[in-house]
């Protein structure tokens, strides 16, 4: 039986559905309120679309979506990066539908009209019986603004928006501090985990943001792991915080010794990767290369949730995908270092395929509690989500708010952007 | 020209279906929770893979949904039967069907069987289908005997967004 859409009987204004400290339920199953969002949020700030190691040569690209446009983000032949509408100016047709590849042009596969790589319309057949009223300057695949920083990628459907630097903020230097684990070498994204949820994308949101479960969501995944690991992520009521970082970004530090991963690189190395470090000794790294590849592998100590698509999240980044009201699909994407030893980048998929993806030990388990988040939001007619943990001990910070590593400060961030945008 | 008729000799009839057997007996016992006799079907070093891309060949420097080796085996039948996963609290019914089975190779005492997997499972309400195209390596060991060195489950959505899947495929 799927979870089903069911309407809201009470009508509030979109400006009571946040509150400081809860938010209504009708945000994860208004199906109104979802298509408001899709223009209001999706396409009025800056949306991730792809990290560069996934288009890294003059023609590659990846097909992905804003909202729920579909877009071709596409590297052309002087390494510029274009994210266009992936639509034929003719009759609408996609131009592409691959996930991912490699092409010198673009051409749509009904009447075969021709796109460059950076979307400019090249050539139609049979121009002649267009005559004189077909102007090719006037039809390229429709652009996107595009800006990247740290390897990120991000467009915008917003003409007028502040540049990306500006909209991430303080948020930057916890992105900078994420991609040290290249250990050195440059980060790559090899592959991904996709999969689907019957549930509101904003359940997914929050998630991200959410160190309160773990312990009892992920205890199976706890269970699989030696002592001193599982020690490691026995975080909660520890020294951690989460900070809300401004523009709707939160940053959720679980393992305040991991936030700089070449901090301290002398400390022991952790039981698990051992075995690593003598490979790696054995195979010719010295000593300060094996403790920053290991570091690497073992990934950074906190989860940064850029509003609204995508997280920086300890080893991975994680991709939200607004499929309707109550569906969303993910992607977990994983990180590899490129050039990067080959047991060191084998140690990563394996720590990645243990937790993440449709067969991993932790993700499912997520997946069913918000499946379970969106069957019970059918039941009440006007009940709210509490977001109020860890607000009396919220304190002020430089670029903030934090609260303790459990507290909802990173969700209350959230929703008030949501609510910017929503009203804007 | 002439065709080549198709016509496996005695011999390879009985390896057919002594490979048949073994797939049988093998997709049986995962589909009654029989799991410590499917863990001793394994030779110590073996591998489940589930890979994501079905054209890949390098599962081990790749991103697979599984890459387990006799660890991950254990504990994911740990964690099937544990209580402390919701998502396979309760437990996915599994049906499987084996079919289409074909030895593709033997060299050097290992067998090459491709075969079809078509599998149901039923968990709170709901009905699922995995169809998966299934490679195995078998060893034959001294005493005759099979074991499983490398299982390959390739779905036949896998590139495509799945569902959880906690139970072994």
């Amino acid at each position: 039986m799927n979870a089903s859409v069911h309407p809201v009987h009470f009508r509030r204004p979109i400006a009571d559905l946040v509150q400081s400290d809860r938010v209504h339920t009708s945000l994860y199953t208004d199906a109104a309120l979802f298509e408001e969002e899709m223009d209001k949020i999706f396409r009025n700030t800056w949306i991730w679309v792809a990290h560069a190691s996934e288009i890294p040569d003059a023609g590659s690209y990846k097909t992905h979506w804003v909202g729920k446009e579909p877009v071709i983000v596409v590297r052309d032949r002087k390494k510029q990066v274009h994210v266009l509408l992936n639509r034929c100016r003719h009759r609408g047709a996609t131009v592409c539908e691959h996930k991912k590849g490699k092409a010198n042009t673009f051409v749509c596969p009904y009447h075969g009209w021709s796109y460059a790589l950076d979307g400019s319309l090249r050539g139609v057949p049979h121009p002649e019986s267009y005559g004189e009223c077909l102007d090719k300057g006037e039809l390229p695949l429709v652009s996107l603004r595009v800006e990247e920083y740290a390897g990120m990628i991000f467009a915008t459907l917003k003409d007028d928006i502040e540049p990306l630097a500006d909209f991430l903020g303080p948020a930057k230097k916890w992105m900078d501090l994420f991609m040290k684990q290249g250990g050195g070498y440059a980060i790559k994204v090899p592959g991904e985990h996709r999969f689907r949820f019957p549930g509101n994308w904003k359940i997914q949101l929050e998630n991200t943001t959410d160190a309160y479960h773990f312990p009892l969501v992920h205890k199976s995944f706890l269970h699989s792991v030696d002592k001193q690991t599982e020690e490691m992520l026995d975080f909660v009521g520890g020294s951690g915080y989460v900070e809300d970082l401004g523009n709707g970004h939160s940053v959720m530090v679980m393992i305040p010794d991991l936030i700089d991963l070449e901090d301290e690189l002398d400390k022991p190395i952790p039981d698990r990767f051992v075995e690593l470090a003598q490979q790696l000794r054995a195979e010719g790294h010295d000593d300060a290369s094996v403790r920053r590849i290991v570091r690497a592998v073992g990934g950074s100590g906190f989860n940064l949730n850029l509003f609204p698509n995508v997280a920086c999240s300890m080893a991975f980044f994680r991709v939200l995908q607004p499929i309707s009201v109550n569906e969303t699909e993910i992607h977990h994407a994983v990180i590899t270092m490129e050039g990067g030893p080959a047991a060191g980048n084998q140690a990563r998929l394996r720590l990645h395929e243990h937790f993440q993806g449709p067969m991993g030990f932790g993700t499912p388990d997520d997946s069913e509690a918000w499946e379970r988040v969106q069957a019970g939001a059918q039941a009440g007619r006007d009940l709210w989500i509490l977001l109020n943990r860890g607000l009396p001990g919220e304190k002020k910070t430089a670029d903030g708010v934090a609260g303790d590593v459990s507290a909802e400060t990173g969700m209350r961030a959230a929703y008030q952007q949501w609510k910017k945008l929503m009203l804007a | 020209m002439t065709a080549t008729a198709f016509s496996p000799d005695s011999g390879a009839l009985a390896l057919l279906q002594q490979a048949t057997a073994f797939i049988w007996a093998e997709a049986d016992m995962l589909d009654h929770n029989e799991f410590q006799a499917w863990l001793d079907l394994w030779e110590p070093d073996g591998l489940y893979i589930v890979p994501i891309d079905p054209k890949e060949t390098d599962h081990e420097n790749t991103l697979n949904y599984a890459y387990d080796d006799h660890h991950m085996r254990e504990k994911r039948v740990r964690r099937l039967g544990s209580g402390e996963s919701i998502s396979t609290t309760p437990q996915a019914r599994t049906v499987r069907s084996v079919s289409r089975v074909r030895v593709v190779g033997e060299a050097d005492g290992v067998l090459t069987v491709r075969a079809a997997q078509d599998l149901k499972e039923f968990r709170k309400d709901v009905l699922r289908q995995h169809i998966a195209d299934v490679t195995y390596e078998l060893r034959r060991g001294e005493g005759g005997g099979l074991r499983l060195r490398r299982k390959v489950i390739r779905l036949i959505n896998s590139t495509d967004t799945l569902t959880s899947i906690g139970y072994i495929l």
